[in-house]
């Protein structure tokens, strides 16, 4: 038996039929074909499919469609517009190389945006506790606590430490 | 600091630029497989055995027929129809597609359920009914090799034993007498067991086969696309999938660490459907499938042993491995050698006596054995070489970085030939440890640990000094399935100066569509910004083996740089006619000709371009193309020197990663924030299996941590801040000098941290501890020493 909700996704209001198992993940990928929020595992445990729900980061695969009925989601295509200019966060993670093959990278890029609204001057302890429910499994993390702090400066309206990779 | 050839403006080796595949991934652009979608595809779900050894009595497929939207349930009867229930692996064994009659480990595929949903297809799963007749499984390796244990693999004729085969390398009788009379011999036995690449994307494709076009399109994860190619064109050609009409496409892909190179059963039923049907059918395995099912890693149960002198001296290493390859040897090693590189051991001292041997054996596990960036089994063979010299350097008193000083291969001493007959090409050890040691104060950090000690606390440090060995190979000793394994770059510059480059290996996340313009930058001088690199597309990308076992700047790198070269003399050909001069008179910059003591007399590499199409000289063949494929003359050997600084809590023996220092070398380095990101995270995937990370079975084969709700892979919070360096040693016989570094890391790190571990715990008479070390590892050996007595 479906149920008819209605979402807005991006900005956009979507009127849906859905089955009341429709996880929140599949709606957004399959039904709305967007397909820049991922899947990583069974359930809850990478955070690749992070999303904003009425501004809170949550793993979409841990929502049902229908507990997004009258709410508003974002989700990284909505970030920034296409072709402009990009978030302090999508900009800090290209600078400070916080990506490799990029298949975590939108859900860590969406849980730092509510990590940074929630406190823009993170140290890196508040940024690694911040991203404990996001995996990544190519970069090692150094990069993306940079790219957080890099944003975060941007965000602060401060200069922004430098890009260049540091060795010992 | 790396002095760079070319301005920032061109790019060439050494800049740090930032990576051209960002922009597509930080926008949630990226194309992975699930997000492909053709019309009128159909979905695949797997049904898998929950035991881990049993005979199928039934498969009842009624209930699942009957669920809205499946369309068809295929098992092991069907497939035979058309001989596909069993197919070859890499290394000349057999594997099942589907079973007839046995399953032979836990969560192995038993039949498929096609639908025209994704949830649909689940549903069907859920109700197919297959009856078991369970039987005991061998799951012991050791008990694997009992005369009264089960024959697993009775499908073979003449199958008396579970015995695969027995591998050999080095000299025995030497190596026997040595250790009958050395001074100092020790031993430790070592696991190092079963863990899991769980790259965040899990295995996947869209198998979509036309019927109008006898053509197949195949969107696939996968490391070897045109490997992956050739193989279905020799499993399947009988039934017209010759291999013109087969396209393999890997678009990105999310994470492969070798994981992504096996051909999985799910691949080869997704094929088959589509063919039957003429519908494209996607199969994307979910987490629990991938961990529980796909090419393990490891598995190595090893028996070290290191002889030498009272005063620290090297003189012999024997090694005796029993691997535990699970039901079939699908291990993804070139194919002369089963133990992959194992035979690099030895490691990076300067001694000429060794003997190593292997014994591998079935078990009803699943198969696998070459991945999660080991480097053709390197990391076995570093682990058990870094652990066994620390027990060496404990045993005769010594400081471990002193001995490992003492025994050291000399700078000088290059090309070196190792006991196993490797010729390392280039290194400077000493150099590299020394770095390590001053990066962390390591005198300062003794006097703190003798500081400690005394108190009764426990610091340890913990040193690894690895050689690698990698750039799979030349062709004289090298194939997979008997296809060698140079690889290829085809570059094409078109009339306004900007050039398309087409490989034959896959990035997976590694940076090729940076790096490889840098490459290409560096010779012809056009901007890196202005190369677009292609990767994965075997109808347009030429001839290659794939992204793994760090090969790709070792081969199709340097392929890049012999084909630019080929274009940088055509280009003085044209210049030379442009200029009207002789080839002679030209002196070369990057991105331009001019002629020798009038510099002023020039042309830029884009105006030559340009005449290549539009004023070439007569007899020249017009156009700016160049094709190589790259057959290496060695492989290459990155080393490095990692020091780890650990602190464990005396009540809870939680160990803290205090820091970690890594010196890598990697020869001339092309893009270092892409080394350094390489370095992070192998580190990362370092310090995994070495605390946290291990695939647990039990006696009856099931299997204990299937999901990532306890398969530990490291978030943010276990991983720590790592520090990296690097000294320089290009290669000798390397275009560029590069020698490739993504696994590195991965190698060198877990002996690192477990002989820091192992120190911290040296004053209760603890020798060794077998990864990954937990706390609760640590309190069980102390508690034995009697440390917790009250």
């Amino acid at each position: 038996m479906n149920k008819t909700i209605n979402v807005t996704v991006n900005g956009t209001k979507h009127t849906l039929d859905v089955e009341p198992r429709l996880l929140l993940v599949h709606m957004i990928r399959e039904v709305l074909s967007m397909t820049g929020t991922h899947i990583g595992c069974d359930t809850s445990s990478c955070g690749a499919c992070t999303i904003l729900l009425d501004g809170k980061s949550i793993k979409s695969c841990t929502v049902l469609a229908v507990q997004a009925d009258g709410k508003s989601i974002t989700t990284i295509e909505g970030l920034a517009p296409e072709g402009g200019p990009l978030h302090p966060l999508q900009e800090g993670f290209k600078e400070n190389h916080g990506l490799h093959c990029g298949f975590c990278t939108p859900g860590m890029i969406m849980r730092c945006v509510e990590l940074l609204e929630h406190n823009n001057n993170p140290t890196e302890d508040e940024i690694r506790w911040g991203i404990s429910g996001n995996l990544c499994r190519c970069t090692g993390y150094n990069n993306i606590v940079k790219a957080v702090q890099w944003a975060g400066a941007k965000m602060r309206g401060e200069e922004t430490p430098s890009t260049e990779p540091e060795f010992v | 600091m790396i002095q760079c050839k070319t301005s920032k403006a061109i790019g060439g080796m050494g800049h740090s630029l930032k990576r051209k595949e960002d922009a597509r991934f930080i926008q949630g652009k990226g194309n992975y497989v699930d997000d492909v979608k053709l019309p009128g595809m159909l979905y695949m779900d797997i049904v898998r055995s929950p035991y881990a050894y049993a005979k199928i009595k039934k498969i009842n497929i009624e209930e699942a027929m009957r669920v809205p939207g499946v369309v068809a349930v295929v098992t092991g009867r069907d497939l035979e129809k058309y001989n596909l229930h069993w197919m070859p692996t890499l290394m000349s064994d057999t594997q099942m597609v589907l079973p007839t009659d046995t399953v032979m480990y836990q969560s192995q595929e038993v039949a498929a359920v096609i639908a025209t949903t994704k949830y649909a297809a689940r549903d069907g799963r859920e109700a197919v009914i297959v009856e078991y007749e369970p039987m005991k499984p061998v799951i012991d390796p050791f008990k694997a090799l009992d005369p009264t244990a089960p024959v697993l693999r009775s499908d073979k004729e003449g199958k008396a034993d579970n015995h695969i085969w027995n591998w050999k390398v080095g000299d025995k009788e030497k190596t026997d007498e040595l250790f009958e009379t050395a001074d100092v011999v020790v031993k430790e036995q070592m696991h190092i067991p079963r863990i899991h690449v769980a790259s965040i994307e899990t295995c996947g494709c869209v198998a979509d086969y036309s019927k109008v076009n006898n053509h197949l399109t195949m969107y696939m994860t996968t490391q070897a696309p045109h490997a992956i190619r050739t193989v279905i064109a020799l499993v399947a050609g009988h039934v017209g999938l010759t291999e013109e009409k087969v396209r393999v496409i890997a678009p990105d892909i999310g994470g492969g660490f070798g994981g992504k190179v096996p051909v999985y059963p799910g691949y080869v039923i997704a094929i088959a459907v589509s063919f039957l049907v003429g519908k494209p059918v996607k199969w994307i395995e979910d987490r629990s499938e991938n961990l529980q099912a796909d090419s393990f890693a490891r598995d190595y149960h090893i028996t070290a042993e290191m002889a030498g002198t009272k005063d620290g001296k090297i003189l012999g290493t024997r090694f005796k491995i029993l691997a535990d390859h699970g039901y079939t040897d699908a291990s993804a090693n070139p194919s002369k050698f089963p133990t992959g590189m194992f035979s690099i051991a030895t490691g990076s001292y300067d001694y000429g006596t060794t003997y190593m041997e292997c014994d591998a054996v079935y078990t009803n596990k699943p198969p696998g054995g070459v991945a999660y960036r080991c480097s053709f089994r390197v990391t076995e063979a570093v682990h058990a070489i870094e652990r066994i010299t620390d027990r060496f350097a404990f045993e005769v008193g010594k400081d471990p970085a002193d001995l490992r000083m003492q025994n050291f291969i000399k700078k000088e001493d290059f090309p070196w030939k190792s006991p196993t007959g490797w010729i390392y090409d280039s290194g400077d050890y000493h150099a590299g440890l020394q770095k390590a040691m001053d990066a962390l104060n390591y005198d300062e950090l003794r006097r703190e640990q003798a500081e400690k000690r005394a108190k009764g606390e426990l610091m340890g440090i913990g040193i690894s000094t690895f050689t690698e060995i990698v750039g799979a190979g030349p062709s004289k000793d090298f194939d997979i399935l008997g296809i060698k394994m140079f690889d290829s770059a085809e570059i094409r510059v078109h009339p306004t100066g900007k050039a398309i480059a087409r490989f034959g290996t896959k990035s997976q996340g590694q940076g090729h569509e940076t790096t490889y313009a840098q490459i290409i930058a560096e010779e012809l001088g056009i901007p890196a910004e202005n190369i677009a690199i292609e990767e994965g597309d075997t109808d347009t990308a030429p001839y290659g083996l794939g992204t793994y076992a760090s090969r790709s700047t070792p081969t199709a790198g340097a392929a890049a740089a012999v084909a630019a070269r080929k274009l940088r003399d055509k280009a003085r050909k044209i210049a030379a006619y442009l200029l009207e001069v002789s080839e002679d008179d030209l002196e070369w910059e990057p991105g331009k000709f001019f002629v020798k003591g009038a510099p002023e007399k020039a042309k830029t590499i884009q105006e030559i371009v340009f005449a290549a199409y539009t004023n070439h000289p007569q007899g020249m063949e017009a156009g700016f193309e160049a094709t190589h494929y790259y057959d290496p003359p060695n492989l290459t050997f990155p080393s490095g020197a990692y020091i780890c600084v650990v602190d464990i809590d005396r009540e809870t023996c939680e160990i803290k990663v205090r820091r970690f220092v890594a010196i890598d070398d990697c020869g001339n380095i092309i893009n270092p924030m892409i080394v350094q990101g390489q370095v992070h995270g192998g580190l990362t995937q370092g310090i995994a299996p070495a605390m946290y990370e291990e695939l647990i079975y039990d006696e009856s084969g099931n299997i204990l941590n299937g999901t990532f709700m306890d398969y530990l892979v490291p978030t943010a919070v276990e991983s720590p801040s790592w520090e990296t360096g690097h000294t320089v040693t290009p290669s000798p016989h390397h275009p560029i000098g590069a020698k490739g570094v993504g696994e590195s890391p991965t190698v060198g790190a877990p002996p690192a941290i477990a002989n820091a571990i192992v120190d911290a715990l040296t004053p209760f008479g603890i020798t060794h501890l077998d990864i990954p070390i937990t706390p609760f590892k640590i309190f069980k050996a102390l508690k034995e020493k009697g440390v917790f007595a009250s």
